[in-house]
């Protein structure tokens, strides 16, 4: 592994802190605190694979509503995430007008999309596109699902990437659900990577509970980006160890027998297991980084939970652009 | 007669038609292990099996557009958009396509196509899971347009849509679907395109339909204690739109109120006022008041979902205003 220890700590960290927060959110959801959960558990090697390769911060971010370890890696608040769950006036994406889990976060380039899935894939091209044509050197990150991948504007943007050979790369999480539908549902091949080669670009899968192997595989499409060679695709293959949102109740599609035989290539299991053969992480630092983490959750809930929920006109919220320019003023 | 749900209501018209007619077949995201998103096709599969009860990939326009197809060789697909917010992605195959067919076959083959969809807010699923967009498909000729407000018309209609020749869309709103009605035991059907008095009254004629018809038969309740009586016309179609039943009422209400959950810039309120100026000036005493949902995308948080969707309470306010 050519990463640096404490880099592989770091994103040990991001998988962990992630996780915690995440299973949080359940938990204030059953509390009746949340309206709407959708989990990302089970996807956080998938995601800190993918976000640890760009620079965080700096290349632009397209996510899907499971990123929540995506978004934590690039700067996004443990608390800001609770009042986004709660609809709080210090939700970062826009007030608790949007839906939770779509965030957006201009300071971390990271753009919001919409409830109709792969909304998202054809702003990726159109970012990459911006980036060639602005002659900067970013590079654009976009997540889907895999079953998101059987719309048509999901094809239509990564051929059109492919064709314009813009600096995008596009990570399908590919967690052997779409609710209740499996991938043999959603397309007649084994892997999404097939896809690649009819549109064009490089495709690869990849062990998408290895948060390593995902780093490596996006590195390397990353590099190619930034240099000039175009998009690619790459699978992470992983599995939704939660129902698919809190309004879902999973088992009446699948069996408990084949969640509990997931859970034993949990990521975060895989990663801590991975450290500690490594010799970088012990027993007793792992529980200290745990206790800690979970310190974090708890701070960053009593934070949200104290702050305020914006006023019911703040829905009156304008709605275009000149309209905040004029209120601006006004205030003035 | 029995009490049931809507969702039930439009469950047993589904059921019914599928015996009845073989060449009738269902198709959409979730609609067959799962039984469809709001729970309408629950049994479904396994009693129709999979070739009737087809569960599809996330391809929206491949739903529409391959039912169409379907419909063109004399099969009558009903095919299912999890919610009308992804109807969008498939609006080439509703408008260009449904609408259109049979006009630009000169009529050789007919399209017995039913898309059923969800709309509607109130559900804090945000801006692009809550539109109430039913008027604009409205406005393409073609297509029929029929969204019910009771369990009772729920399932007369859709039993008649399947058995109609045009394609329709048929609108569910995501939040009636608890609520309960008289339903006849034996078969019956409802026509499309016929507006029904839902409530007489002789004091104001409130318009509607859909979520509408719910807030304003609270509404009349309220306005009842202070002894206003409404008349209620609940459209049951936008398209074909019968006017008659509301010309009625005006004529001997004069005056109006238009409730639709939707926006109310070029909206269903629109239409109708235009119409009643157009067919029963002389009869107007008040001005038409239009109630609907403010001019913003519907946001997250429920206090702010509930101030941007239009309430009880406007109604009442609305027709105390011009009576
Ligand atoms: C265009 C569109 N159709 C249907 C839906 C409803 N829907 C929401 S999530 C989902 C499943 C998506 O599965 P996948 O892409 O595999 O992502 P996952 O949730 O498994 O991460 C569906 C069908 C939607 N949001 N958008
Ligand atoms: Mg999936």
């Amino acid at each position: 592994m050519d990463l640096a220890q404490d880099v592989q700590l770091e994103m040990f960290r991001a998988m962990l802190l992630s996780r915690r927060l995440d299973e949080r959110a359940w938990v204030l959801h059953r509390q009746g605190k949340i309206a709407f959960h959708i989990s990302g558990i089970g996807h956080e090697a998938a995601q800190v694979g993918a976000v640890f390769a760009i620079r965080r911060g700096y290349d632009w971010v397209s996510p899907y509503y499971r990123d929540l370890a995506i978004l934590l890696a690039v700067g996004m608040t443990p608390a800001e995430f609770v009042m986004g769950m709660m609809g709080k006036r210090g939700d970062p994406t826009s007030g608790g007008r949007q839906m939770p889990s779509h965030w957006s976060l201009k300071r971390a380039n990271v753009i919001s999309h919409s409830a109709p899935v792969a909304t998202q894939s054809p702003h990726a091209t159109g970012i990459g596109l911006a980036i060639k044509l602005r002659g900067d050197d970013r590079v654009v990150l976009t997540t889907v699902g895999e079953g998101a991948t059987s719309q048509g504007e999901w094809y239509e943007a990564v051929n059109f990437a492919a064709v314009l050979q813009v600096p995008v790369v596009f990570v399908v999480q590919n967690n052997m659900y779409a609710i209740s539908e499996t991938p043999d549902m959603q397309m007649a091949i084994k892997s999404v990577a097939e896809k690649a080669c009819g549109l064009g670009v490089p495709g690869i899968s990849v062990d998408g509970t290895d948060v390593f192997a995902v780093y490596r595989a996006c590195q390397e499409a990353v590099d190619r980006a930034r240099q000039g060679g175009g998009p690619s695709l790459i699978e992470a293959r992983t599995y939704r160890m939660t129902p698919h949102s809190s309004d879902d109740d999973d088992r009446t599609y699948r069996s408990r027998e084949e969640v509990e035989e997931h859970k034993k290539s949990d990521p975060v299991l895989v990663a801590k297991r991975q450290l500690e053969e490594r010799a970088i992480l012990t027993e007793k630092a792992y529980a200290e980084m745990d206790a800690q983490i979970k310190a974090e959750v708890e701070e960053a809930v009593r934070q949200a939970e104290q702050a305020p929920y914006p006023e019911a006109e703040e829905a009156l919220h304008p709605v275009y652009a000149e309209e905040i320019r004029l209120a601006e003023a006004s205030h003035a | 007669m029995a009490r049931i749900t809507m969702r039930e209501a439009i469950s047993q018209a589904l059921w019914e038609e599928m015996e009845r007619d073989p060449k009738v077949f269902i198709q959409g995201e979730e609609v067959g292990v799962w039984g469809g998103s709001y729970a309408v096709t629950r049994g479904f599969y396994d009693h129709f099996g999979g070739e009737r009860v087809r569960d599809t990939p996330i391809s929206e326009s491949a739903i529409i557009g391959s039912a169409i197809g379907a419909a063109l060789t004399g099969l009558r697909p009903v095919a299912e958009l999890m919610t009308i917010n992804f109807a969008f992605v498939a609006m080439d195959h509703i408008v260009n396509q449904a609408a259109k067919l049979h006009y630009m076959f000169g009529g050789q083959m007919v399209l017995p196509i039913v898309i059923r969809a969800v709309s509607g807010g109130g559900r804090q699923l945000a801006a692009t899971h809550s539109q109430t967009p039913d008027v604009i498909f409205a406005h393409f000729p073609g297509l029929k347009v029929v969204a019910p407000g009771t369990p009772y018309d729920a399932k007369g209609l859709l039993k008649s849509a399947i058995r109609s020749d045009d394609p329709v869309l048929y609108i569910e709103h995501a939040t009636l679907y608890q609520m309960r009605g008289e339903v006849p035991d034996g078969e019956y059907l409802e026509p499309l395109g016929k507006s029904k008095i839902q409530r007489p009254g002789k004091d104001v004629t409130i318009v509607t339909y859909s979520k509408g018809l719910d807030l304003s038969m609270k509404a009349a309740t309220e306005l009842a204690k202070d002894g206003i009586e409404a008349e209620i016309v609940d459209l049951r179609s936008l398209q074909p739109l019968d006017m008659e039943p509301v010309y009625e009422s005006f004529k001997k209400t004069n005056r109006a109120v238009i409730v639709e959950e939707g926006w109310r810039t070029f909206g269903i309120g629109a239409e109708i006022s235009a119409r009643i100026y157009e067919e029963a000036f002389d009869y107007i005493d008040a001005p038409i008041v239009r109630i609907g949902q403010k001019q913003v995308p519907l946001p997250y948080n429920r206090n702010l979902e509930q101030m941007a969707l239009p309430q009880v309470e406007d109604v009442i306010k609305g027709v105390k205003e011009i009576v």
